[in-house]
């Protein structure tokens, strides 16, 4: 177990690295780098640039900027956001709590209708509904997240008036109820994707389940069909299922950035979107960074999920 | 060089002939799939030149017609424009996007993971390590940091996609050139002395092309909802070029007034993504390269 933890941090901490490698250096392509938004003020001469440049330290060459960024990053401070000054860390809180309401509630719809139809798909194999199954999830694969969030604006706020078409909550309402029909249209649209990778994988786990010998005892027993199903099958076919759900985490948090972008929700997806515009260098750093580390600790979690649900399983 | 005797050599590719054809074309919705996908590059490479307006041409008196109006069939958009003719063209720079890109990152993909599973040890654990650093962070983050410092021609647009989406194809191609390599027919070349890029391209890379056909395949799909993605944000090929993504860029604010704005692209991107990932899918069963998710 201790060579276990000791071997995932360091695979982690390399990961992180070399991710932060790639982002600064990506970061510091940029024509002009982190001086374009002065560039762009009148009057701003060669001198104030350079001089600028000197108190953000940006004169110096990349790899020793890199050091000292990545120096500053471990002790906590990870740069002030260009556009108001407040710290990168604080920035990313105050939007990450938006993100992850619209992440876990559309990741639990998700999981529920996946394993839903890729169980039954599995029992009914080579049915109508295990066709109709497969091929939907084929064509909810192909559909742009964004298309599919703006035709469901479209029908069910437009044409339907039924849901809000956007933001968190209203302005002066921030019962529970606003946010809960707030929350619906955009977690089912960032759900749909994940629905159907969910199925497919559940229905292969199933099948996989289906064939082993304790099932075959559980039948033989005269154990009642519902009970072999919950008990025998679903649950050993959910094991690795936990490994997907960490690795399914970069999927998610892309598709967050896109469904917030829709549906106007204040979240990190936006935050990153605005930075993008603003050219705010820090905050955008910080978020690659935040969302590998949010990675690397999510597949984390799930190996030592796996070997919690499966005793047969030792981490080592 | 010295003939290799390689009793392969007349079955090298034999892949594409015979029963695997049979098989693909029995596969329904692949066959649909190719259909559609025949279908839409013929309509738009050919179909601009039906049309009576081209994809530039503004027309401010006609704005905002819904689709039917006059010679309008899909109807125009804010300036005027008329929306078949920019779908068309725009269908052009979308699809050659998929596609260069799907070539583009099966190359890198390829060879990296040819030399990864080939040699084995620290040039495998190094390059897998980059693999799955680029697997950890989603790709739309990095692609949009990329297209917004860079300037976001088709080029550069395909080119970003490549260099994001080679990890998949690398993972697979490890897999299965590691397979390989410790197969008779591989020993047998490395005996007679034949040098690692010939036992590489030429004995492994034969036997692992159903795999890479397939991924290939996806990642065309892949490439293209990527390019509508980053687009439709407002970091991709941008107007007046037209691509299905940045068609959609406007189309929020006007869904209430001018619905087929968003529909139409939307509609053209699904059918093409939708159709490459049929495809996949009836190759993936007739090469057997099960290992492709």
């Amino acid at each position: 177990m201790i060579r276990f933890l000791t071997h995932r941090t360091l695979q982690g901490i390399v990961l992180i690295l070399i991710v932060s490698m790639i982002g600064f250096t990506v970061i510091n392509l940029a024509p002009g780098g982190p001086l374009s938004q002065y560039a762009m003020t009148p009057g701003m001469s060669q001198q104030d640039l350079d001089r600028i440049a000197h108190q953000m330290g940006l004169d110096r060459p990349i790899p020793v900027q890199y050091l000292d960024w990545l120096v500053n990053m471990v002790s906590g401070d990870w740069g002030k956001s260009y556009r108001d000054q407040s710290p990168v860390l604080d920035v990313v809180w105050r939007h990450m709590g938006a993100t992850l309401l619209l992440m876990g509630t559309s990741t639990a719809i998700a999981v529920a209708l996946g394993t839903l139809i890729g169980v039954l798909g599995a029992l009914k194999r080579y049915s109508v509904f295990d066709y109709m199954a497969t091929v939907g999830a084929m064509i909810a694969l192909s559909i742009p997240t964004f298309w599919f969030g703006l035709v469901a604006i479209f029908f069910f706020s437009l044409e339907l008036g039924w849901l809000p078409a956007g933001n968190m909550y209203t302005v002066g309402d921030q019962s529970f109820s606003d946010y809960a029909i707030h929350l619906i249209m955009p977690s089912i649209v960032l759900a749909l994707v994940n629905v159907a990778i969910w199925s497919r994988y559940m229905r292969a786990s199933t099948l996989d389940v289906m064939d082993q010998d304790y099932v075959r005892t559980a039948r033989a027993k005269g154990l009642p069909r519902w009970r072999i199903v919950s008990a025998h099958i679903v649950r050993n076919a959910l094991i690795p299922m936990i490994t997907l759900a960490g690795l399914q985490l970069p999927t998610i948090i892309g598709g967050a950035l896109v469904t917030e972008t829709v549906f106007t929700w204040p979240g990190l997806g936006r935050l990153f979107i605005d930075s993008l515009g603003y050219n705010d260098y820090p905050v955008i750093m910080g978020l690659l960074m935040f969302s590998a580390i949010l990675t690397v600790i999510g597949n984390f979690l799930a190996d030592v999920g796996v070997a919690l649900a499966d005793p047969r399983i030792r981490l080592g | 060089m010295t003939a290799i005797p390689d009793p392969a050599t007349r079955t090298r590719f034999a892949i594409f002939r015979g029963p695997r054809v049979r098989k693909f074309m029995r596969h329904r919705l692949a066959m649909i799939g190719l259909l559609t996908i025949i279908f839409l590059t013929l309509a738009c490479f050919l179909g601009p030149y039906l049309l009576p307006y081209d994809e530039l041409y503004i027309d401010l008196r006609a704005r905002f017609s819904p689709p039917l109006t006059g010679s309008h069939i899909l109807g125009t958009d804010p300036l005027g424009r008329d929306i078949a003719a920019r779908l068309f063209s725009a269908g052009q720079i979308s699809l050659t996007v998929g596609f260069t890109a799907m070539v583009l990152s099966t190359l890198i993909g390829t060879v990296i993971g040819v030399v990864a599973g080939y040699f084995g040890g620290w040039s495998r654990i190094g390059l897998m390590r980059i693999v799955d650093a680029f697997l950890s962070f989603p790709s739309i983050f990095l692609m949009l940091t990329l297209a917004a410092f860079l300037k976001p021609s088709p080029t550069m647009i395909t080119l970003i996609i490549a260099v994001t989406s080679w990890m998949e194809v690398a993972r697979i191609v490890e897999a299965e050139v590691r397979g390989q390599s410790s197969r008779d027919f591989t020993a047998a070349a490395r005996m007679v002395g034949a040098p690692h890029w010939w036992i590489m391209g030429r004995e492994i890379l034969p036997n692992v092309i159903g795999p890479i056909i397939v991924a290939a395949t996806l990642t065309v799909a892949r490439a293209i909802l990527l390019e509508a993605y980053i687009s439709f944000l407002g970091y991709g090929i941008q107007p007046p070029l037209p691509s299905w993504g940045n068609m959609l860029n406007n189309a929020q604010q006007y869904l209430d007034s001018a619905p087929w704005l968003a529909i139409v692209p939307g509609v053209a991107i699904t059918l093409a993504v939708t159709s490459f990932n049929f495809i996949g899918d009836g190759l993936r069963d007739a090469l057997d390269a099960r290992s492709v998710q």
